[in-house]
């Protein structure tokens, strides 16, 4: 795995491979990335899932689908 | 006329992509820096991140964003964060548009950090906003690191750094 780096002093552009620190580092923003983005899709699974139930129970109420549309918006 | 806009170095990513752009031994010469990314991630990320010096620490942004079909703030207290990138799963072959301004960047006062960015994608969900990041440090600024989250910056993305002076 290699990084670009772009030296301004001398305008020369290399690949360099990365160390094995970096590749560690790396590997845990991944695993961090990965837990975050979980994280946000059980919010939002848990969210929809919420507002679901909100609407039967609002429809076994007795209110119509355009009350409970307008209580939602 | 002054000269008050110059380009430093452009780059563009080789094929293979690179897990990040680094520009190193920044000239102390200018007031502001603006750095112009048009970025691609292999990953399904659309998080890219700033980071100075090599360092990795004192850094916190706040994001605002639109999605398409909602709006919405993300805060960080680890990172300089925008949502500037397109992800793999955008339409191919489209890349984004990141701009990134700091001024003041040699001064010994902490680093204020401007950012706005749109992703561009044949869909509904696409991504535009602004960030605003901080690095808390008194160091001048000589290297800026960007990375895309979760994999490589894609073959072709670009990024051009200016210098800015004020007269």
């Amino acid at each position: 795995m290699k990084k670009l780096v772009v030296d301004c002093s001398t305008g020369i552009t290399t690949e360099v491979e990365l160390t094995a620190e970096e590749v560690a580092q790396r590997e845990a923003d991944a695993a961090a990335y990965a837990a975050e983005l979980a994280e946000r899709e059980a919010e939002a699974t848990a969210k929809a899932e919420a507002k679901a139930s909100a609407v039967a129970k609002l429809a076994a109420l007795g209110l119509t689908e355009g009350e409970v549309a307008a209580l939602l918006a | 006329m002054a000269v008050t806009h110059k380009l430093i170095q452009t780059v563009t990513v080789g094929a293979g992509g690179a897990s990040n752009i680094d520009f190193t031994s920044i000239p102390q010469t200018y007031t502001d820096l603006r750095i112009v990314y048009s970025l691609r991630n292999t990953n399904t990320s659309v998080i890219a991140e700033i980071q100075f010096n090599g360092l990795s620490t004192n850094l916190a942004s706040r994001l605002l964003l639109g999605s398409g079909t909602a709006t919405s703030s993300v805060t960080s207290s680890t990172t300089i964060r925008t949502y500037g990138s397109n992800p793999s799963d955008y339409t191919a072959s489209v890349f984004s548009n990141l701009e990134v301004y700091i001024p003041n960047y040699t001064g010994s006062a902490n680093k204020s950090v401007v950012m706005d960015f749109v992703t561009e994608n044949n869909a509904t969900a696409a991504y535009l906003g602004f960030s605003a990041g901080l690095w808390s440090s008194t160091a001048a600024i000589t290297q800026v690191t960007l990375t895309v989250s979760g994999g490589n910056v894609a073959q072709y993305s670009s990024a051009s750094l200016y210098g800015i002076l004020k007269s």
